[in-house]
């Protein structure tokens, strides 16, 4: 076992799990905008609830691919130019998501101010769904000749993990937004999410579970048992809490499923970054496909110095906005009136 | 087309399309930090309305920004598989960097500044855009730093076919890196400046359209009222256009300087590092001091690999050396001398590779498309030139407190205001098409890093077909179509709007600011 290499994947695994644990429950009330929010006051109070956050929980996937392309350039360079097209339509998502957020406000007529929140709500899905879909096959494999590109077509990527990964991912969302709602509003809204978390946890954390499964049980491992378990006993604990409305150890207890989850994921496929499902020796490894360790070294030094900086922002900014936001929270809407 | 000349066409939409955004961002970040500094120190209503106004388009505008930028830290990989894995080593690093040193203190002290208006205390509230804007230039730094690697590589060299980083200090004060840092930054001033002039210079000519602003026989302003629009037409609303129409007027002056300056340098290192792209620049087929101003000719650049018929019309003698070299008189290298320079240096075909595709063992063309380096070139300067020269003007006219009443200059006022932004593509165009055929330049100068460079055609995806590309190419420049309408639609709609459109409050609320403290002061 290379010592640095090695670090990296533990801290590849950090981010896209920090990336999940926080842009979850985003993506998810991204995706309740439509269904669940009942009229316009309740949109608001959703949007709100993460207005203040939903950037800087995006910039841990920028940051996760950033750092795949730093620190194991050929697993970035192979997975992203084999996922073409559903990261095409990752970053459309993206794309329209940000944007909505920021200008749904700002519409003039409902009929637009409607067009976004479809925007928000679709692109919140079909982000989650990708995002999901690609980590699954990182983990699961892809057809790979022997330079890492794929092969079999624009759609080879198509497979059950592909979609057993996105819906575990968009599930755990929904879930995961719901307890955030619990937390952050009160009233009606509060209340109905309760009610539906309770009911859905089970077969919402399902999907997730049977991928990290999944993993293990392709590469034989063992050592997955371990994080597995505590996965299992988190959602048990989430169900149980989520029903007698206690909405902060459900949100507590899920967050935990989803880390040992990943932590599962990662270290049933390790040392495998992306396997080939063409040949095994076409297998990208945390060692074939890392850089350099002078790159790991400098790296790891600024790794060490941001990430507990980021860590320590960001709670500090989720105690800032601490508040539970409601309806009457919601100033009136406003026209911008021309003068000139 | 094939997949090389579409991801191509994609990434330079795309990173142009993104560098609209960018500059506006860093600009006028800092310049509404500074006026919400001033407004702490001073408590001047005008600045307290100053600092929300520009605040607001600043915030429509930032969007776009985050919003394009993830398409080009994905692009990397998606599109240019070959490259990523052939830098990756030492590439990945800056952007690496940037996400988790900047972006992440950019986006999470803008959200604490947009929601935080009655949440933090006052001194704290101001601290967050400090951090934030100073975070978007620290991420210029970085991904500057990337892309100068590109155009000049050090700290580095060869393993096992791939560049491998070997000294991180060289990669971070690469001097390619330490110029064009300097040169963007003040690049995106200038379009800060442009667009607080343009839009003040807007609202004043309105306001004297209106019959608020009188002069009076020697010319100077007489300050109105307007009587049915209250609070967004009253005196201090005047203080916030006349003030940020010179702050805006002098931005872009010194701007404009700082650029002049750092360009100057930029090019003497050009003719260094990139002695062809200085010579594609000026369109200079043999060699010569003279600066052109007009070249007329074939640039037959298209397939061409020697220049013959292109001849200066317009040539101002020792300029060019001037400007490479701060002398007169040394000549500097044209096209003819330096393509025989390259093909014995890097060869005249390329390898039989199956990495190269259907371009395998096909000939280099080492000249640039000229007719985009030379025109770029200069209407980068010209457009630059201009709008500093239209903010010296402005300030000028308005030395007696208020703008002419003449719709002609005001759509002058107008042309000052984009003229930067197209500065700005102009150079990046200039810049990125200058440096083919090669992705990653080769450096001259160094021992042992000569051969760490890369041609664009071994760099693109080859897992990946033309007909994809083609799918994001197109649905992505339709979105970017749609969403710049949008945007200017809406920035147009709030610039419209006045202060007003800013601080609902002044509407709503007409006679006082007391609102109800409960509710957000700063809602989606
Ligand atoms: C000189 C400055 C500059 C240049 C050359 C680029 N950018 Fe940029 N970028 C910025 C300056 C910037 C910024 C000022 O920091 C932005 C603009 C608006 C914003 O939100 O931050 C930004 C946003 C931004 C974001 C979103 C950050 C967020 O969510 O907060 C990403 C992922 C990138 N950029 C990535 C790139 C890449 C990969 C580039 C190279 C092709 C690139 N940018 C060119
Ligand atoms: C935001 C400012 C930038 C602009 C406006 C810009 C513009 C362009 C343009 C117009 C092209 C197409 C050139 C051609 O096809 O002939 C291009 C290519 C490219 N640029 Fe940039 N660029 C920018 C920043 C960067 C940065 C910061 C990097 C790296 C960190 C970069 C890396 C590349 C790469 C990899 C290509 C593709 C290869 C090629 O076609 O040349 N660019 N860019
Ligand atoms: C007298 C004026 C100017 C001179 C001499 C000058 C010079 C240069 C040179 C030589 C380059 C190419 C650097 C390289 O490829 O290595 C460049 C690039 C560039 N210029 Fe200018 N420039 C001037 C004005 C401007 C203005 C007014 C703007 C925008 C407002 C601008 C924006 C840019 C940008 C964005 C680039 C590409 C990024 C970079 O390489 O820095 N320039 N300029």
């Amino acid at each position: 076992m290379e010592f640095l290499p090695t670090l990296w994947f533990i801290l590849i695994a950090v981010l896209w799990g920090g990336y999940l644990f926080l842009e979850g429950f985003d993506l998810g009330v991204g995706m309740l905008m439509k269904t669940f929010a009942k009229n316009e006051k309740q949109r608001r109070v959703l949007l709100n609830t993460v207005g203040p956050v939903w950037d800087g929980n995006e910039v841990w996937l920028i940051t996760a691919g950033a750092a795949t392309f730093a620190a194991f350039p050929y697993w970035y360079a192979s997975l992203f130019s084999a996922l073409y097209i559903p990261l095409t339509l990752v970053l459309i998502a993206l794309i329209f998501r940000a944007v909505a957020f920021e200008y749904r406000g700002k519409a003039q007529t409902s009929a637009t101010r409607n067009a976004w929140d479809w925007a928000i709500a679709l692109g919140s899905f079909t982000a989650a769904f990708g995002v999901g879909a690609m980590l699954a096959l990182s983990t699961t494999g892809l057809p790979l000749n022997a330079n890492g590109d794929r092969v079999g077509g624009p759609f080879a990527w198509f497979t059950g993990y592909a979609v057993l990964g996105g819906l575990g991912v968009v599930a755990f969302c929904l879930l995961q937004a719901l307890a955030f709602l619990g937390l952050k509003t009160d009233g009606e809204i509060r209340h109905r999410a309760g009610k539906l978390l309770g009911r859905w946890i089970p077969v919402g954390l399902a999907p997730l579970a049977a991928w990290a499964i999944a993993v293990a049980l392709l590469n034989h491992s063992t050592a997955a048992i371990a994080p597995l378990a505590v996965a299992v006993a988190a959602l048990l604990f989430a169900w149980i809490h989520a029903r007698k409305n206690h909405e902060g150890r459900a949100f507590i207890a899920m967050g935990i499923f989803l880390l040992a989850g990943v932590g599962a994921i990662f270290v049933a496929a390790y040392p495998n970054v992306l396997p080939s499902t063409i040949d095994p020796a076409y297998n990208l490894t945390v060692f074939n496909a890392s850089s350099s360790p002078y790159t790991l070294r400098l790296m790891s030094v600024v790794a060490a110095i941001g990430l507990p900086l980021v860590l320590a922002y960001q709670s500090w900014t989720y105690w800032v906005f601490r508040k539970r936001i409601i309806e009457a929270h919601i100033p009136d809407a406003h026209a911008v009136t021309p003068i000139v | 087309m094939d997949a090389l000349e579409i991801a191509r066409w994609q990434f330079g939409i795309t990173t142009v399309y993104h560098f609209l955004m960018v500059p506006l961002t860093i600009g006028l970040g800092l310049v509404v930090a500074v006026l919400q500094t001033v407004w702490h120190r001073t408590g001047q209503e005008e600045y307290r309305r100053m600092t929300k106004f520009w605040g607001k388009l600043f915030l429509i505008n930032f969007i776009m920004g985050v919003a394009t930028g993830i398409v080009q830290e994905f692009q990397f990989g998606m599109a240019w598989s070959e490259y990523s894995r052939f830098v990756g080593d030492v590439f990945g690093a800056p952007l690496a960097m940037e996400a988790l040193l900047a972006f992440f203190v950019e986006s999470t002290f803008l959200g604490l500044w947009i929601f935080g208006w009655d949440r933090l205390p006052k001194r704290i509230h101001l601290a967050c855009i400090w951090i934030a804007s100073l975070a978007s230039i620290f991420s210029a730094y970085f991904i500057l730093v990337a892309n100068s690697w590109m155009q000049h590589p050090v700290g580095t060299e060869m393993v096992n076919g791939r560049a491998v980083m070997t000294d991180a200090w060289a990669v971070f004060t690469n001097n390619t890196a330490l110029v064009t840092f300097p040169h963007t930054i003040f690049g995106a001033f200038a379009v800060a400046g442009g667009f607080l002039l343009g839009i003040s210079w807007y609202h004043l000519y309105k306001r004297r359209q209106g019959g608020i602003d009188t002069v009076d026989a020697a010319g100077n302003v007489i300050i109105g009222e307007s009587a049915t629009l209250g609070r967004n037409r009253d005196k201090v609303d005047y203080q916030v256009w006349i003030k940020s129409l010179r702050i805006g007027a002098t931005i872009a002056m010194v701007a404009f300087m700082g650029v002049a300056l750092s360009g100057h340098a930029q090019a003497q290192l050009m003719i260094e590092q990139q002695p062809m792209k200085m010579a594609a620049a000026e369109a200079a087929c043999h060699d010569g001091t003279g600066f052109s101003l007009l070249s007329v000719g074939d640039l037959r650049s298209g397939g061409a690999t020697t220049c013959d018929d292109v001849v200066g019309v317009f040539e101002i003698p020792g300029l060019l050396s001037f400007l490479a070299n701060n002398n007169f008189t040394t000549e500097v290298k044209g096209v003819n001398t330096l393509v025989p320079e390259y093909q014995a240096k890097y060869g005249t075909h390329l390898p039989d590779d199956p990495m190269y595709g259907d371009r395998a063992g096909s000939e280099i063309n080492y000249l640039p498309v000229m007719e985009v380096t030379y025109w770029g070139f200069r209407l980068m300067i010209t457009l630059g030139g201009l709008s500093a020269v239209a903010a010296a003007v402005a300030l000028w006219l308005t030395r007696k407190g208020t703008v002419p009443h003449s719709k002609w200059i005001s759509r002058l006022a107008l042309f000052g205001m984009l003229a930067p932004f197209g500065a700005n593509s102009a150079g990046w165009i200039f810049t990125e098409m200058g440096r083919q055929p090669f992705v990653v330049a080769p450096n001259p100068s160094f021992e042992g890093i000569d051969q760490v460079f890369m041609y664009t055609a071994a760099a693109v995806s080859p897992g990946v077909s033309a007909g994809e590309m083609l799918f994001s190419l197109i649905s992505l420049t339709s979105i970017y179509a749609f969403l710049l309408v949008v945007e200017v639609v809406l920035l147009t709609r709030y610039i419209r709007g006045g202060i007003g459109s800013a601080m609902p409050e002044l509407h709503d609320h007409p006679d006082d600011d007391q609102k109800d403290t409960d509710v957000l002061s700063f809602a989606y």
